[in-house]
């Protein structure tokens, strides 16, 4: 069912399989204070990254500095470099615009546009950039469809998106960064405002996902880290510290057999 | 007190749900009422006392109070009308609101989203300011320096494109009702700019956050989140701008040279509005002319009320105006 529908789609960069995202020595400020510290992580594509850590570990903002939307906090500051496929999003030749693009993002409170219709919503990326879309209503589908949101809306695509539920909001949120055709999804906490119920279907649209795009997720539920990531990268500030990744590897072996006790003593709810 | 249901209810009765206030509430809500009433009783009183001071004047001009233009009150044979009054004030309104609309508009989305961090601050103390500023200030600079600035090029769109439009056509130039609502629209910017600002600064942020991320410049973000949400904080300010540029009574005073008629050439000296009509006429005026005065106070009582009714609708039913959150 989520098979991509043979829409025929213009000028929209062609699916890719999804970007690598390589963090290089990432520091991040906001005014003085320092939040990260030289975080080295690699994201690769066809894999779920889950950011695990608790509260005021870094996370978040790490996840921000993905796509250039830590800058927009005024007096926000960075070092370090991040690439995507090989190029610093924060050089010269690629446009905030064009990284934000490529790199998509849901945020953990579900946002669509409140006074604009479903449709609407979903196409909204491409009246942003300014892309051409010869078959709107086949990629409004297609991007409904990929975020398994399609079969409760196809009879009310005309209707306010204000009036969805919160899970349905945060899955059209999701089917709104598809349309762009992103080569990386960044989640923050995707599912922490959801019920259960909602949070599973998240989590299945976002297995379904894996294959197209690389997604990276922060997540303060260990199950669901655990579920649906395949690497895990474990965040902790110590007091008055800047965040660090303390751990990164295969999320089964994070779990299963940490190498740091830290690490170890989060996972297994000690701490935290 | 509620409506008798055909079947009966199972379960207990409905209770009356009572709340017992405290002192200190009751005083409370006690004084807040006695407030909103002598403000509300105001309004009235004012409405009241124009209607009852006009009486005279109405009934002694009729339905020609609102068709004619000459103001003679105080003669033998009194002949007058607010026609030309409220003209001018129609013409000074909208030329002012035309300038205000965009010009706020562009100034508040400049404070908020693209001035540097560190002249926001100041720029929006400065607006707020502005709109504090006695409208005396502005017309005085407005007659003295701003409108012979204007003169040449007013000149050169007479000359230029008088021929083709009969309404830019103008014997002499210079106290236009045209010149009267720009400077009008120098006391309506600052205060129309700063309640617009204040309402754009109130957008939510994750929704301007879900534009940018989305791949949108701060333009895109600015057309799709910002001002549809303001929609309702824009008209409430320009209509607010638009109750001071309707009252206005200097600016009109000291710039127009007063001639009752209806001028459509815009450009041409001369008009009257009602509230600068209100301010000359007055120390001269005899019984029927002050009886007319008031009549003229009422027209425009009215006026500004109507539309502000409207104002009130259009902001009611918008997001920042009816406070909905997503």
């Amino acid at each position: 069912m989520t098979t991509e529908a043979s829409t025929p789609t213009t000028p929209a960069p062609a699916a890719a399989e999804g970007g690598t995202l390589r963090a290089e020595r990432v520091s991040a400020w906001f005014g003085t204070r320092k939040v990260l510290e030289d975080v080295n992580l690699e994201m690769g594509a066809g894999a779920v990254t889950a950011l695990i850590g608790p509260s005021g570990c870094g996370k978040s903002t790490f996840l921000r500095t993905l796509n250039r939307m830590h800058e927009i906090i005024p007096g926000a500051s960075l070092a370090g470099s991040v690439l995507l496929d090989g190029d610093d999003i924060y050089g010269g030749t690629l446009r905030v615009t064009q990284v934000r693009r490529r790199v998509g993002m849901v945020f953990q409170k579900p946002n669509p546009f409140p006074a604009m219709s479903i449709a609407d919503n979903v196409a909204a990326g491409l009246r942003l950039t300014g892309t051409r879309a010869t078959d709107r209503d086949g990629l409004i589908e297609d991007s409904l469809r990929r975020a398994g949101l399609w079969n409760e809306v196809r009879n009310r695509l005309r209707a306010p998106a204000g009036g969805l539920s919160g899970g349905q909001q945060q899955r059209l949120c999701i089917a709104r960064s598809l349309t762009v055709r992103p080569e990386v999804l960044l989640m923050d906490e995707p599912c922490s405002a959801l019920d259960p119920t909602s949070t599973r279907r998240i989590e299945e649209t976002i297995g379904e996902l894996r294959s197209q795009v690389t997604i990276i997720i922060v997540t303060h539920n260990m199950q669901q880290a655990q579920r649906v990531s395949q690497r895990c990268a474990f965040f902790l500030a110590a007091e008055d510290q800047p965040g660090r990744v303390v751990e990164s590897g295969p999320t089964e072996r994070l779990f299963g057999d940490p190498e740091d006790p830290r690490t170890a003593d989060y996972v297994h709810g000690r701490f935290g | 007190m509620a409506p008798s249901t055909a079947v009966p209810e199972a379960g207990p009765e409905r209770r009356k749900i009572e709340t017992r206030l405290t002192r200190g509430d009751r005083l409370y809500r006690s004084l807040a009422t006695a407030a909103a009433a002598v403000t509300l009783a105001l309004i009235v009183l004012i409405g009241v006392f124009l209607l009852i001071r006009a009486m005279p004047a109405l009934r002694e001009a009729g339905w020609s109070f609102i068709t004619v233009k000459e103001w003679r009150p105080d003669g033998q044979q009194p002949r007058f009308g607010v026609s030309a009054m409220l003209f001018g004030t129609f013409v000074t309104a909208l030329v002012a609101m035309a300038v205000t609309f965009p010009v706020s508009v562009a100034t508040a989305i400049f404070i908020n989203e693209y001035a540097p961090r560190r002249i926001k601050q100041t720029l929006t103390s400065l607006i707020d300011l502005m709109a504090a500023i006695p409208s005396l200030i502005f017309a005085i600079w407005g007659l003295f320096f701003l409108i012979p600035l204007l003169l040449p090029i007013e000149q050169w769109a007479v000359d230029e494109l008088g021929g083709s439009l009969p309404f830019m056509r103008a014997a002499a130039i210079g106290a236009s009702l045209f010149n009267a609502g720009l400077v009008i629209s120098l006391m309506t910017i600052p205060i129309a700019t700063s309640i617009i600002r204040e309402v754009l600064s109130q957008t939510p942020r994750h929704e301007c956050e879900g534009a940018l991320a989305l791949g949108a410049t701060r333009w895109g973000m600015i057309r799709t989140v910002v001002l549809p949400f303001g929609r309702g904080g824009i008209v409430g300010g320009s209509m607010l701008g638009l109750g001071r540029a309707l009252g206005e009574t200097l600016a009109a005073t000291l710039i127009l040279s007063v001639t009752f008629e209806i001028k459509p050439r815009v450009l041409e000296n001369g008009g009257i509005t009602v509230a600068s009509a209100i301010a000359v006429q007055f120390k001269d005026a005899q019984t029927m002319g002050l009886s007319a005065l008031m009549a003229a106070g009422l027209a425009l009582f009215a006026v500004t009320f109507v539309i502000n009714m409207l104002a009130a609708l259009v902001v009611s039913r918008s997001r920042s105006g009816a406070g909905v959150e997503a």
